[in-house]
């Protein structure tokens, strides 16, 4: 059909009504072109006067100004980051005759690194020619006192006083307290998005890590706008109405920052992590992360080499492990597995095991072993905690089996994000039969469940998750928050912040607590306590668990030798403790990576050296800083 | 070799019509420089046109190669995956400033409305030339349908500019193909008593204010107007020389909002001046000019009406675009065509261009 109406076309009388058809588009395309130029003419000719004039007369430009960054403080009113006047060298390309040469003078005269003066030309294209660029980001005062003689003799180069972010303490706390960086290009896409482009029209940094990072919001204060009167070039002759910015809130964390630098010192040199909180309320009194970095290289601007050296460090700097190192539990968890134990009624505060040195499970060869190679004889849950007997917990463990025990764990806090106030934080890893399923696609196996018992395995935990879990078993319950910030204080009046709380861990026999309790303070006086030499003469009374992770499993019949094997094969040494015994006011996680010893050689020590600071002075400041 | 074989030339052996292609050339180094001047002088950006610039014309070179039978043949199933497309973006797609438009596919977020500017016309051209001109009246029935479907669809995501020029693009074919002149009175009194509706039902609440602020642009001086005020200063005090390249104080100093995309023109006219404009002009001038001639010398109804109506809908382009910065027509958001910063709407173009220098070598290449 189709085909056969298509052969009767008549082509020649389509093309005829298709030309008449062009021929009266061409007309109005003209017609309306002729309209558009007309329209111009009147613009261009016609009113050119009077829109020459209203051209010359656009003065008037607005100019965002920045607000000062809220300045933020230890629970001692000591101050941990403050806006310091930096002096810089900036250029304004257009009023500089001979760029070029004016630079490479200026470059000789103040000794301006090769880094600096790539960065300037990276700028300089990226910015307006009437707007000022930075050549030399801070001036020693030599530098300024050279170019302040011979100024007049660089016109459209002069010296600028703008504030940077500085932190006192340096590397001390800086995971706790993040950095401020150059807004980047993320950042401004994201400051976009939120709808806060317009707030951040004058500012140059933002809040990237830690408190700097999570409370951006409350530092950062609001945009002022000032009225400025241009020339015909765009430079501002005078400011005719200004509406100043309003300033960030003032931050109080939690911090005590002369106990956060004890804790530094006492790591010292060892990777690993301190962290101190109140039980009560989860206000955290330190954390530390070794090894550490200076912030003020970031909010200076780091360099592409500084940065990749803290990047590549085998080390990672950049790690908080306090927050985000995921580390085996070892036996600081035993006090709270014998809870459940207790609890699931698997065993009684009367159940006694005989421990020859290792474990087995019925029917298969291998052997798990004690610690202690001679074994600890017959133990009950007591002495267990107390001796730190793996057998004991080997056995509680398979027979809990790994869902019930991972059921109980993350009531206490593991396997989940604890909620601290900044952005760095891992959920580490609480297994369970679900878990292995979904991240290898493997079954359990009961092997797996027997290292459970001794917090190895896949169980991985943040120090901070310990400190959330031991402060669980010593308010019998409540678990708290663990929390930076104090309070906020905004025009003088003190906003103090919100200390949270999670869903308690409720026990059917809350006896059991004490189970745990007392015999985590035998750990510490008992005779046989792990921790007893450690904490020998102690003017508080304590409690407390020491733990030695492997990182690297042994072989059957190997003997572990700590100065045989590398160091980074070396044992962590943990210790988790809480003081004073009756009422306690805070609890203590430490977290020492690879050394020789273990939890009651290494970390105990470590624990008594900061809780008898904690308790001595609390007053006396080791204070370093500038 | 056929010895009429040797004297097509090189360029058309590339299926490229040499006048076209040159004019093309010029507008993109007109806007290499104008945008240069636009960004303030910022050599990224200028060198992102120019990448742009150079895929755009790739992408036209590479559809100036596809067979014009099978473009014909796969009218309607591009047409099709467009409406599926769009259907995908109205239920899934990313919004980006109260409207969606994106669709993302993973590995690429794409705009189904950019390949309707193509697909709308060719498969209403592939419609029409079924049967012989001028249509039936139950042919042109049912190509208005075929046309409304995509251009309410694109007016619901909501991008009304975009619509109503796809909703053009239809329309042209209609007329050249021989709409009567009575069809075509009705439907402007039609359309002149559906503005109501529109008004009321259809447009948003920032298409209004447009709207509102087109009519009296001092009504807000501060807010929407200003970029009306500011871009008419911007051409006014141009003059007839204008104030050179780079030299646009209204456009440097940035008191011209979105002067490298929408409002180019107003920078173009503002440092170049009346004479630039009459340049630029003649330059459309001739494009349309040519893309017209190419339609008039195709062999087949099909490659005719879509060459006209692609060239009618460029022109559409340059009229709203320059209608809208001087104040003659609201601010509906259409970028000034082959000047504008921006990638999507050149590639698009210049696929387009692709089809019409496809039409313009078939035919000579079946005369020689």
């Amino acid at each position: 059909m189709r085909r056969r109406r298509s052969t009767i076309r008549d082509h020649h009388a389509e093309s005829a009504l298709f030309g008449r058809r062009v021929v009266v588009a061409l007309v109005i395309v003209v017609a309306v072109f002729g309209v558009l130029l007309g329209n111009m003419y009147q613009l261009q000719v016609t009113e050119f006067q009077s829109f020459q004039t209203r051209s010359n007369d656009n003065r008037i430009k607005v100019v965002p100004l920045a607000p000062n960054r809220g300045i933020i403080y230890d629970a001692k009113g000591r101050i941990l980051a403050e806006n310091r006047p930096v002096l810089s060298l900036e250029v304004i390309p257009e009023r500089v005759q001979d760029l070029e040469a004016t630079v490479a003078r200026l470059a000789a005269l103040l000794d301006i690194s090769v880094d600096e003066l790539e960065r300037f030309e990276r700028n300089r294209k990226r910015e307006r020619r009437f707007e000022q660029v930075i050549l030399l980001d801070q001036l020693n005062e030599h530098q300024a006192a050279i170019f302040a003689a011979r100024q007049h003799e660089f016109p459209g180069v002069s010296i600028e006083a703008r504030l940077v972010r500085h932190y006192p303490y340096g590397e001390s706390l800086t995971h706790a307290l993040g950095y401020v960086a150059k807004i980047n290009q993320r950042d401004a896409q994201r400051l976009k998005e939120q709808g806060l482009a317009a707030n951040y029209a004058a500012t140059r940094t933002i809040g990237k890590l830690g408190i700097e990072g999570y409370y951006e919001e409350q530092l950062h204060g609001a945009v002022g706008y000032q009225q400025v009167e241009v020339d015909i070039h765009g430079r501002s002759i005078r400011t005719l109405a200004i509406e100043p910015p309003i300033p960030g809130q003032d931050l109080v964390l939690e911090i005590d920052i002369a106990l956060q630098q004890k804790a530094q010192q006492i790591l010292g040199t060892t990777r690993g992590s301190i962290v101190v909180m109140d039980p009560r309320d989860g206000a955290v009194r330190a954390m530390v992360s070794q090894p550490s970095y200076d912030p003020n290289w970031f909010a200076q601007g780091i360099s592409v080499a500084q940065y990749r050296g803290l990047l590549d460090s085998i080390h990672s700097p950049l790690l908080n492990r306090a927050t985000q190192g995921g580390y085996p539990p070892a036996s600081t968890i035993k006090p709270q597995l014998a809870i459940v134990g207790l609890e699931e009624q698997t065993i009684t505060t009367d159940t006694q095991i005989w421990d020859p040195g290792w474990f087995q499970i019925k029917g298969v060869n291998h052997r798990y072993r004690d610690w202690l190679s001679w074994g600890h004889g017959w133990v009950n849950v007591d002495t267990a905690i107390v001796e730190s007997c793996d057998t004991f917990f080997y056995d509680l463990a398979l027979k809990l089996g790994i869902d019930t025990i991972s059921e109980h764990m993350v009531g206490y806090g593991f396997g989940e994000r604890t909620g601290i106030d900044i952005g760095e934080e891992s959920a580490a890893v609480m297994p369970s039969r679900g878990w292995k399923r979904a991240r290898f696609n493997q079954p359990w196996y009961a092997g797996e469940t027997v290292s459970i018992g001794i917090g190895q395995s896949y169980w991985t935990v943040t120090p901070m998750q310990l400190a959330v879990a031991t402060a669980v078993v010593v308010n019998k319950g409540t678990r708290p928050v663990p929390r930076l910030l104090r309070s906020i204080r905004d025009a003088g009046i003190e906003l103090p912040a919100v200390h949270e709380q999670r869903e308690p861990v409720q026990l059917n026999n809350p006896a059991h607590w004490n189970v745990a309790l007392s015999a985590m303070e035998d750990v510490v006086s008992g005779t046989k306590g792990t921790a007893r030499t450690a904490f020998r003469g102690a003017p508080y009374s304590s409690g407390g668990k020491t733990g030695t992770a492997q990182v690297r499993s042994i072989a059957q019949d190997e003997e572990y030798d700590a100065e045989a094997i590398a160091e980074k094969y070396r044992d962590n040494a943990m210790y988790v403790g809480y003081a004073p015994a009756d009422e306690p006011e805070m609890v203590i996680v430490i977290t020492a990576e690879n050394v020789m010893g273990g939890g009651g050689s290494v970390a105990a020590p470590m624990a008594r050296e900061l809780m008898d600071f904690y308790f001595k002075d609390d007053t006396a400041v080791v204070d370093n800083a500038p | 070799m056929h010895p009429d074989q040797q004297r097509t030339s090189i360029l058309q052996r590339l299926h490229m019509d040499a006048p076209l292609l040159i004019a093309l050339l010029i507008t993109a180094v007109v806007s290499i420089v104008t945008v240069y001047s636009a960004s303030g002088e910022d050599l990224g950006m200028t060198q992102r046109q120019a990448i742009r610039v150079g895929a755009a014309f790739f992408a036209m070179f590479v559809i100036a190669q596809i067979p014009l039978d099978s473009v014909q043949r796969w009218s309607l199933p591009l047409f099709s995956v467009g409406i599926v497309l769009l259907l995908a973006v109205l239920l899934v797609g990313e919004s980006s400033k109260g409207a969606q438009r994106w669709l993302d596919l993973g590995v690429i977020t794409i705009q189904p409305s950019e390949l309707m500017k193509l697909a709308v016309p060719m498969a209403v051209a592939w419609f029409i030339s079924e049967q012989g001109l001028p249509p039936t009246l139950r042919r042109l029935a049912a190509a208005f349908i075929l046309l409304l479907i995509p251009v309410l669809m694109i007016a619901k995501q909501p991008d009304l500019g975009t619509s109503l020029l796809i909703a053009c693009s239809g329309i042209f074919v209609l007329f050249l193909a021989g709409m009567s002149w009575k069809l075509i009175t009705f439907f402007a009194v039609a359309i002149g008593s559906f503005t109501p509706i529109l008004w009321i039902f259809l447009m948003r609440d920032y298409q209004r204010q447009r709207v509102l602020t087109f009519l009296d642009p001092e009504r807000d001086p501060l807010g929407a107007g200003y970029q009306i005020i500011q871009s008419k200063i911007a051409i006014g005090s141009g003059g007839i020389e204008g104030k050179g390249w780079l030299q646009g104080t209204q456009s440097q100093l940035e008191f011209l909002p979105e002067r490298h995309t929408d409002f180019i023109f107003s920078v173009f006219s503002e440092e170049f001046g009346l004479v630039g404009v009459i340049g630029l002009f003649l330059l459309y001038g001739f494009i349309i000019f040519r893309g017209m001639i190419i339609a008039m010398r195709a062999q087949r109804v099909y490659q005719k009406l879509l060459a006209g109506s692609l060239t009618l809908t460029f022109f559409i382009y340059v009229m709203v675009n320059v209608g809208m910065v001087s104040g003659l027509l609201p601010v509906v958001g259409v970028p000034l065509p082959l000047i504008s910063y921006g990638g999507t709407s050149m590639v698009t173009l210049l696929a387009g261009f692709g089809l019409l220098m496809a039409i313009a070598t078939n035919r000579r290449l079946i005369h020689a």
